[in-house]
């Protein structure tokens, strides 16, 4: 079993639980974490230069490193795993987040051990999400990394703390129990097995089955993917969040939901996607832009993040249902470019909270001149979000743009320009938090003792930094690693390229 | 050609930006500013030589047998592929074109970088402003020089930012950061049309490629022959759309309100990009992709149209302005409408392409003169510490060369032989009196207006009245000067290159013809402005307030820009902000999120309603147990019976 290199992604986060439970004092857990997620760092990229070598050498299976273990045989339920280029990243971004994350929350307080037991049980359900290729497995982990969500947020939240997280949770739920039916569904209607990769690959789902079963979890990945009108637990939830389960919420498992619905909804029943992709697409196409006006108005930063987030994860799932390749592949690297932008977003967020202990922008004014290192970082978070060249955004938002409009009807081509306001109305809300919170006058005599950023908030908005502008500045490696997954197996199945 | 030296261009401001903007704050100002302006000196001298081996080394890659200038590319790297045929490139074009948009942007880059070693002197954030205007530097260059429509787009945004950044860099007032952000909205909403106009002609020809698309349009675009869109012919949307990605860049009506407002940067800063380089990047667009504009006559009719009334329009306003760095924008603004026009009446059967010329030429010599114009302003309100023409006059004494070379700058825009703008102007206007007389008369008016607003400004700010200056002004230092000097003489002798041996439509030599019927007119007109001005402003009198108080309402409303600021104002903010934002963002938390609270409260009143049937007492499960089985038993007997 552990020679599979697969299943150390689960292994190394149960290790560090088991780690932190017994450690004593801060300088410990700090160490753990840290030591932790360097490991699963190292392990990602390490399995990312191997995936490429295997791929090289002519390895053109849909999965690889794959392996089962049986757990409950009666109903076929395996631990299954396997990745892609998909998976791949998605591993490297969730280990990046949980390393910036880790600093991000360096003087944590109250109870840093139980904080970070739950984070890391977050996580845990994170990773074996990204490994797993059994549907069963899957899910369970999918809950794994939701549950400790309420308590991360109820317990060292800020705000409305308690209604927001029982709100997020609840609503969670309520997808999971969409997804739960929608994967019973599948297990009984797609050849009594909870194998994606077989499913997949005999296309097994009857298509008059798939039609029922398709909404069901698209809908119940969608709710964790903010897709409008199920988003509302995003904005509550977040303002609430303390710093890292903010930037690990949004930066990764709001990836989930738009990884979900690649890898189970369409991925497994094509048909069904092509045929009810446009109810999603209105969907999706009113998430984009009605999250994006709906941010223009906020006043409290992690409000107008989230709103934010809402629109470009919206462009997450609008892309996936395009149904090719390249908006596909654009889908993938806006959730990789999301997932670091918003969490450099909310880290900033973080600690100017920490600073001012206001997060309204009408109460500050001209930080720029009293902490200049987290500000210059805010306009690049920005600017990144904007879609700057150079930097994640645009990349991905260029890749998708280009990719819908391959659709030659009016109806795709409406929404893709719809899709494509977006960046307008991004620029207004982020020129007018910059304009409003960085530049000016200082607003507030009181913030004039505050100081920069310490060596730990540095490290952690410094290496997002870098990961953003890597992404920006190299696309082109980022599109092979994802583009070589899709293969022309699953769209045979619906004609197209 | 090898490509290390272009490569070097590229590399040389993108590398001191990263320089200066990682390691600027631990430099002193002066290293950082030596640093910046040897960087930008550097890429001048190789600009220079790669700009002059491809217009006089006869280079078999640069000039065919029959002497054809060739479109030659140097390198092209593959960035990002979207699919096997749209692939986004980073490379480097040599052609007429880009060639000499080489010798203008490092000139007016380098002038730039040693005047504010003066005028900047002593500013906090000096390292920062020499990083952004190196990385201005590296994205202007990378837009000239693209080889793909998108890699355009991706230094047209970058320019975008950049210039973003400069506007706003004394970003602790105000008024810099709404103007800042100003900029970059609107220049933004137009790069969303120049977007869809890229996803739709990228679809039809399946090519980013300038050279497949400009060398035989024809065939290339024979893909799109009877597609439409929402009832509009696609070909024409999209040059429209990417038109209007121009029009944002080149301040063209009614995308024009940033410019006038960007004027809250450093003076430098406005010489540099809101006068000679990036704001003629959209002219530079059109003439990129002429050849296919050709194939749509009616876009360039749209060109024309919008680059006329444009003209008129900042003509008019520039001369009911009062703080003179506006008076300059708005001139801008009409000069490069004068390059659009240019563009808008260019056709083959008329002087084999003139106007295509002419506004390559004119955006040649503006870039001079404009640059020594707002370099000249910048010197003038250093010495005044006031835009405004009411805080100065009678300068002649005080500031001999800032004087002449201001007076050089004038009558080059005003069209006065032997300077340069006389040339290049005359140039667009055979060429528009070619295509009709209407729009050359037009544009003759306006050429007039010229005249009249800029010795309208001259004449105040030298002559009039002298107001009580508390300390006596004088000239900049010599590296503020001396950048002055080199424009006034290039200003002088620009006009008497044989631009039509450099630079034409398919890069064939055209021989100038001076058309003396055109030329002497439009010299009269400019004597006849320039007179008027000397009227009215040589020596202080009512006669203006006069003028000026028989039609006031059109002098409010030109002194208001007509308006225009309010109107988008309205727009923005009471439409956009009150009418879309709010509502939607009121709905979302009333609506969508109460109806979801609404179920959670539901399910809670639901549940307290219920939960006293669980109430533990037996009495009551007897009596309902009771009920149960009577009304079973009924139901049973009714359906038996």
């Amino acid at each position: 079993m552990f020679s599979n290199i697969l299943i150390y992604f689960v292994v190394i986060p149960l290790l560090m639980l088991g780690l932190l439970a017994v450690s004593q004092n801060m300088k410990q857990i700090r160490a753990v974490a840290v030591t932790g997620s360097l490991a699963l760092l190292g392990l990602s990229v390490y399995l990312l230069t191997d995936y490429l070598s295997l791929r090289a050498a002519g390895a053109d299976a849909p999965m690889l490193y794959t392996d089962s273990w049986s757990w409950f045989a009666p109903l076929n339920i395996n631990m299954a795993v396997g990745v892609d280029g998909i998976s791949i990243a998605m591993l490297i971004l969730s280990s990046v987040i949980l390393l910036t994350g880790s600093f991000a929350s360096w003087k944590i307080n109250p109870h840093p051990k139980e904080f970070f037991l739950w984070l890391v049980l977050l996580s845990t359900g994170v990773f074996g999400f990204f490994i797993s290729i059994d549907l069963f497995t899957m899910f369970m982990f999918y809950e794994v990394a939701l549950i400790p969500m309420y308590l991360l947020i109820g317990v060292w939240g800020s705000g409305k703390k308690n209604y927001s997280a029982m709100k997020l949770t609840l609503m969670l739920m309520g997808g999971s129990a969409f997804l739960m039916l929608g994967l019973i569904g599948i297990y009984y209607n797609g050849g009594h097995t909870w194998n994606i990769v077989e499913i997949a690959q005999g296309n097994l789902i009857d298509p008059s089955w798939q039609n029922f079963l398709f909404p069901m979890t698209f809908v119940g990945f969608g709710v964790l993917g903010a897709m409008f009108p199920f988003h509302t637990w995003s904005p509550d939830g977040h303002a609430s969040a303390p710093t890292a389960v903010s930037m690990l919420h949004a930066g990764v498992l709001m990836k989930l939901g738009g990884y979900g619905c690649f890898r189970v909804a369409i991925y497994l029943m094509p048909q069904a996607a092509e045929e009810l992709a446009w109810i999603f697409l209105i969907l999706t196409g009113i998430s984009v832009v009605y999250g994006a006006f709906s941010a223009c108005v906020q006043t409290d930063l992690k409000y107008i993040n989230a709103y934010s987030s809402v629109s470009h994860c919206g462009l997450v799932l609008f892309a996936i249902l395009m149904l090719n390749t390249t908006a596909m592949t654009g889908a993938i690297m806006q959730m990789l470019s999301h997932g670091l932008m918003t969490a450099l977003f909310f880290a900033l967020i973080g600690m100017i909270y920490g600073r001012t202990h206001t997060r309204d922008i009408r109460e500050m004014g001209g930080l720029m001149k009293i902490m200049p290192c987290l500000a210059v970082c805010y306009v690049i978070a920005g600017m990144a979000s904007l879609g700057l060249p150079g930097l994640s955004g645009f990349v991905a938002e260029m890749t998708i743009f280009i990719g819908s409009f391959e659709h030659t009807d009016t109806f795709h081509r409406v929404f893709t320009i719809l899709a494509c306001c977006s960046i307008v109305i991004t620029a207004v809300y982020i020129l007018r938090v910059v304009g409003k919170l960085l530049f000016g006058p200082v607003y507030d005599e009181h913030h004039l003792s505050l100081t920069d950023a310490t060596w730990w908030e540095r490290t952690s908005t410094f290496a997002l930094i870098v990961c953003v502008a890597a992404i920006g500045c190299f696309p082109n490696f980022f599109e092979e690693l994802i583009k070589f997954t899709f293969s022309p197996q699953i769209f045979a199945v619906i004609g197209m390229n | 050609m090898d490509f290390t030296i272009p490569l070097l261009i590229l590399a040389i401001p993108l590398g001191m930006f990263l320089l200066l903007g990682l390691a600027g704050m631990k430099m002193s100002h002066k290293t950082a500013g030596v640093l910046g302006t040897l960087g930008m000196g550097t890429v001048l001298v190789l600009s220079y030589f790669t700009a002059f081996q491809y217009y006089f080394s006869g280079n078999p890659e640069f000039i065919s047998e029959a002497g054809q200038r060739l479109q030659s590319i140097i390198f092209n790297v593959d960035w990002l592929a979207f699919t096997p045929n749209l692939v986004i490139r980073l490379g480097f074009l040599l052609d007429p074109i880009s060639a000499m948009m080489l010798i203008v942007i490092p000139t007016i880059s380098f002038m730039v970088h040693l005047y504010s070693l003066g005028y900047m002197k002593g500013e906090k954030g000096f390292q920062r402003y020499y990083a952004f205007l190196s990385l201005f530097s590296f994205s202007m260059l990378g837009l000239v020089v693209a080889t793909n429509i998108f890699q355009m787009y991706i230094f047209w945004e970058l320019v975008g930012a950049s210039s973003y950044l400069l506007i706003g860099f004394f970003y602790t007032l105000p008024s810099a950061v709404s103007a800042s952000k100003k900029a970059f909205i609107v220049t933004r909403f137009a790069d969303l049309g120049f977007l869809v106009g890229i996803l739709i002609l990228s679809f039809y020809t399946q090519t980013f490629d300038f050279i497949t698309l400009t060398s035989d349009p024809g065939s290339v675009l024979a893909s799109t022959a009877g597609a439409t869109f929402m009832g509009c012919s696609v070909l024409t949307l999209a040059m429209v759309l990417i038109f209007m990605g121009g029009m944002g860049k080149s301040a063209m009506m009614p995308l024009h309100i940033w410019l006038p407002d960007a004027m809250e940067g450093p003076t430098p800063v406005s010489a540099l990009i809101h006068a000679a380089t990036m704001v003629v990047a959209g002219v530079y667009l059109v003439a990129r992709m002429f050849p296919v504009y050709l194939q749509v006559p009616s876009s360039l009719e749209f060109v024309l149209v919008i680059g006329a009334i444009t003209a008129l329009y900042a003509a008019v306003v520039a001369c009911c302005q009062i703080d003179i760095k506006r008076v300059l924008a708005f001139s801008t603004i009409s000069q490069i409408a004068f390059m659009m026009v240019s563009l808008g009446v260019a056709r083959p059967e008329i002087h084999e392409c003139l106007g295509y010329m002419a506004s390559m030429f004119h955006l040649f010599t503006h870039a001079m003169f404009k640059a020594l114009l707002f370099l000249g302003a910048g010197a003038l309100i250093h010495a005044v510490h006031s835009n405004n023409y009411t805080a100065m006059g009678g300068l002649r004494k005080y500031m001999p060369i800032t004087h002449i070379t201001f007076l050089i700058g004038c009558l080059a825009i005003a069209g006065i032989p032997p300077f340069a703008g006389f040339f290049s102007k005359d140039e667009i206007l055979v060429a528009v009196y070619g295509y009709s007389t209407f729009w050359g008369i037009w544009m003759s008016c306006v050429a007039g207006l010229t005249a009249f607003y800029m010795f309208r400004i001259y004449y105040l700010i030298f002559w009039w009245n002298e107001p009580d200056y508390h300390h006596r002004p004088h000239d900049g230092e010599m590296v503020m000067s001396l950048p002055l000097i080199i424009l006034a003489a290039v200003s002088t002798v620009a006009g008497f290159i044989h631009f039509g041996e450099f630079v034409t439509w398919q890069g064939h030599e055209y021989q100038i013809h001076m058309d003396y019927v055109v030329a002497g007119i439009s010299v009269a007109i400019a004597l006849v402005g320039i007179f008027f001005a000397r009227f009215l402003y040589l020596k202080e009198n009512d006669r203006p307030r006069r003028m000026a108080d028989s039609c006031r309402w059109l002098w409010t409303a030109a002194n208001r820009r007509f308006y225009w600021d309010e109107i988008y104002m309205f727009i923005t903010h009471k439409i956009i902000f009150n009418g879309i934002c709010r509502p939607i963002a009121w709905f979302d938390r009333a609506v969508i999120d109460g109806s979801m609270n609404g179920l959670a409260i539901v399910t809670n009143k639901a549940s307290v309603a219920i939960k006293n049937l669980q109430s533990g007492r037996v009495q009551q499960y007897v009596l309902l147990y009771l009920i149960g089985a009577l009304l079973l038993a009924v139901i049973t007997a009714w359906c038996v019976l």
